[in-house]
């Protein structure tokens, strides 16, 4: 069983994400649970999506501690769930910080070092993708959720690999938007290895 | 066989088409509302579908369908079952011919609602069915089983999934369509009109159709007992799927009973209590299984003690998670619940507080800014109501004093003045929600004649839902056109003495609507008409010119727009979230933003 979690903000497009996870898991005859926030706390606020691939899947929600790896799309986001992370679990996350309303009117901006930093401290396997990189080669930010499932595919912490992803984003997004997205996936894989190969 | 991702809602939807209904209504309300939309997808033309104006009308929509014969299903939330409870109450006393299922989808935590209200006491107040999946799987072929039951009995019956079934998607069997039958028609009969002696009469013959119900769900395949043990669990709902996961790698076994109906399926209930010493009870929401596994202990003079929300054993506020449930489960059962995983050492930095805000370029934010400029160093209270707007009491606008249920707004604001008629009393209210149930607030303030300030906040959707058509947007269900019906002209035939209408980016135009009405006496309307942004295109982005921008934050703490944030000691509008709106314009003193350009 593989039990992933995707961590964001409302409107960076963790339900397609999750979605685009799942429709590739089930092509290959996998069963899956996934769960998300929709609504009212959509609005800006922060969002965590459930995704559970195998047989006997009961729960639609993971438990702490339970999770093979966690996609976080905003840095404060990964932190806000890192609890559900196994021991040795992996953590993906993008460093471009949203930051909201409310700390631009109290005055208290958050840092990402802040974060960054507590996840390395905490994290044993901690992949941080340059986010201001990835969004420049990717050029629309309304790709960054697909290039961030380019980055994990990489990871391997997938039961399926980087054609049956590809064939997924085929067959759920409308066609205009198939190209772009292609593209961001593919610069999410090769940003991956720069990284990883870095670090 | 085919295997299909299906949300929750879907599944419901698509195992609804699978049984033939052939009528749809209902009322948008988070975590219902992808219901009926999946319908509508998916609908070849054969099926009636509408967002009718409110839950009642939904509901009486579909009683009447099903008066005729067809099969018929009604969807909203748990709080709009509150609004369709009239025609409820009554319908069991008349009855259907055609099988009709009424979804209501309740929210513990509750996550986008005003209440945690268990549906399951709406079944037993109304005397009807109720019938609760644990997943969206078994939704699928629930709502299947839901319209064979209500045909047996000739009542409607309540289906209640939560937001975790609803919300959740699971890979879910596609089965083939089950032969239905064409609706008889309307028979004319002295048994569609409700009077005294008719109601005593059924009531009769429903209390004995609660008992054929008690015995009937005992048999019902989706209400079981596996394993066995001294100690039991009883579960409901999506907690039932918590349990099966906590109790899986258990070296101490347990009798589980998984209870999907109401009546209480009592039968199989006292199978599962033989034998046991005590039973833990996990449920959402409310202590409904609970109560009736005491009842029965009750009656039948049986020693087993129960163990749930009433003891404290499980916490009776918000919704469980497998966390939860596992830790009850470990004390329950006597379990070592020794933490072998390793916890972060030290304490997380300050994380951002992210509450839900009106969206960037939201015309609702310009027209709250417009009433606040207009209304500074007045003494005024401002009513909300229920939509995308009650966001507006968020910190810089502080709009939004009061907010109970739809259309309480206008109806709350009348309360106030009576009593400090000296203040000055607003009211806003959404498109939407004018047509669900503002109208009568308006009338009733006419009447009586009461000077408030009513504020429509006309965005041509129903917004929070997810942009559903209603009266005033011209578009249906069923892909037609209708007549659009003009808010402007629905109050001025309410007799309204003043209504003035302004497009509340137009900040000077909107602050002069403001002023225009607010020294007059009576009901008074303004009509603010700009459409959502997920329903209009974003128009050229603004930026901020830096050499202009002292850094004063004037912009931010006016507006408080997810798009503006300080990057260093200059303000910077994202281009990823601006749409044109222009209100922070109007804001800024030293002309910093501007140099429109095309993205």
């Amino acid at each position: 069983m593989t039990n992933l979690l995707i961590a964001g903000v409302g409107g960076q497009g963790t339900v397609l994400a999750s979605k685009l996870i799942a429709a590739a898991a089930m092509n290959k005859g996998l069963d899956v649970r996934t769960t998300e926030t929709i609504g009212m706390a959509q609005r800006g606020g922060s969002v965590v999506s459930h995704v559970r691939m195998g047989r006997n899947v009961h729960s639609p929600l993971i438990r702490p501690k339970r999770a093979q790896a966690i996609i976080g799309f905003e840095p404060a986001e990964a932190v806000r769930i890192l609890h559900y992370l196994s021991g040795n679990g992996l953590m993906i996350v993008c460093d471009t910080a949203i930051k909201p309303v409310t700390s631009s009117l109290s005055g208290d901006t958050y840092k990402v070092s802040e974060m960054t930093d507590y996840l390395k401290n905490n994290v044993k396997s901690l992949v941080i993708i340059d986010g201001e990189k990835l969004l420049r080669e990717c050029r629309n930010p309304k790709t960054l959720n697909v290039a961030l499932l380019g980055a994990a595919v990489e990871s391997g912490v997938f039961p399926f690999g980087a054609d049956d992803m590809k064939d997924a984003l085929q067959n759920t997004l409308p066609q205009r938007f198939i190209d772009i997205n292609l593209n961001s996936f593919e610069i999410g894989r090769r940003i991956f290895n720069e990284t990883r190969n870095a670090g | 066989m085919k295997k299909k991702l299906l949300m929750g809602n879907e599944a419901i939807a698509l195992g609804a088409m699978r049984a033939g209904v052939s009528v749809v209504t209902g009322y948008p309300g988070t975590p219902s509302t992808e219901v009926l939309e999946t319908v509508a997808k998916h609908n070849d033309g054969s099926i009636y579908v509408e967002w009718s104006v409110n839950e009642k009308a939904a509901l009486e929509v579909a009683a009447g369908a099903a008066y005729a014969g067809a099969r018929s299903m009604v969807t909203m939330k748990q709080v709009g079952l509150n609004v369709a409870s009239d025609p409820l109450m009554s319908l069991n006393y008349v009855g259907i011919k055609g099988g009709m299922v009424i979804v209501v989808a309740d929210d513990p935590g509750p996550i986008s609602s005003q209440t945690e209200q268990d549906t399951r006491h709406f079944g037993k107040y109304a005397k009807l069915a109720v019938f609760d999946p644990s997943t969206p799987e078994e939704a699928y072929t629930m709502i299947a089983d839901a319209f064979d039951y209500s045909e047996k009995y000739g009542r409607p019956v309540l289906f209640r999934p939560t937001t975790r079934v609803c919300h959740s998607c699971a890979s879910v069997e596609i089965l083939d369509n089950i032969p239905g039958k064409k609706p008889e028609g309307f028979e004319k009969s002295s048994r569609w009109v409700i009077f005294p002696k008719l109601s005593y009469e059924n009531k009769i013959v429903i209390e004995e159709d609660l008992k054929r119900m008690n015995d009937d769900f005992s048999g019902y395949e989706r209400n079981f007992i596996s394993g066995s043990g001294k100690k039991g669990i009883a579960a409901g709902g999506v907690s039932y799927c918590y349990v099966k996961e906590a109790i899986e790698n258990l070296s101490a076994g347990c009798k589980l009973l998984k209870v999907s109906t109401t009546p209480f399926p009592q039968k199989l209930a006292l199978e599962f209590l033989k034998g046991l010493d005590e039973v833990l009870v996990i449920e959402e929401l409310d202590p409904v299984i609970e109560n009736e596994l005491i009842t029965l202990c009750g009656i039948h003079n049986l020693r087993v003690k129960i163990k749930g929300k009433l003891t404290g054993h499980i916490k009776n506020a918000g919704e469980n998670t497998v966390d939860s449930v596992f830790s009850s489960i470990m004390d329950f059962l006597g379990e070592n619940t020794a933490v072998t995983t390793s916890v972060p050492s030290d304490n997380p930095p300050e994380l951002p507080v992210r509450p839900p805000v009106l969206c960037a370029g939201c015309p609702h934010r310009a027209s709250f800014f417009a009433v606040k400029e207009a209304t500074k160093g007045l003494d005024a209270v401002y009513s909300g109501d229920i939509g995308c707007y009650t966001l507006g009491n968020a910190k810089p606008l502080n709009m939004v004093d009061t907010c109970l249920c739809m259309g309480a707004g206008i109806t709350v604001a009348q309360g106030l003045h009576r009593v400090e008629p000296d203040r000055i009393n607003f009211a806003f209210i959404g498109d939407s929600t004018f047509f669900h149930t503002g109208i009568p607030g308006i009338i009733n303030a006419v009447y009586n004649q009461t000077d408030i300030i009513v504020v429509i906040l006309d965005n041509s959707t129903t917004a929070m839902t997810g942009q559903q058509p209603h009266p005033g947007t011209g578009k249906t269900m069923m892909g037609s056109i209708s007549e659009v019906i003009s808010i402007y002209n629905v109050v001025s035939a309410l007799n309204v003495s003043k209504i003035v209408k302004a497009n509340p980016f137009d900040t000077e135009a909107a602050e002069a609507a403001v002023n225009a009405v607010i020294n007059e006496r009576g009901v008074r309307v303004i009509i603010f008409e700009a459409p959502c942004i997920f329903v209009s295109k974003g128009k050229d982005k603004y930026v901020v010119n830096s050499d202009k921008c002292t850094g004063c934050k004037v912009c931010i703490n006016k507006l408080g727009c997810p798009a503006i944030e300080m990057d260093g000691k200059k303000a910077k509008i994202n281009a990823t979230l601006c749409t044109g709106c222009g209100i922070c314009l109007s804001v800024c003193k030293f002309g910093a933003i501007g140099g429109e350009r095309n993205d």
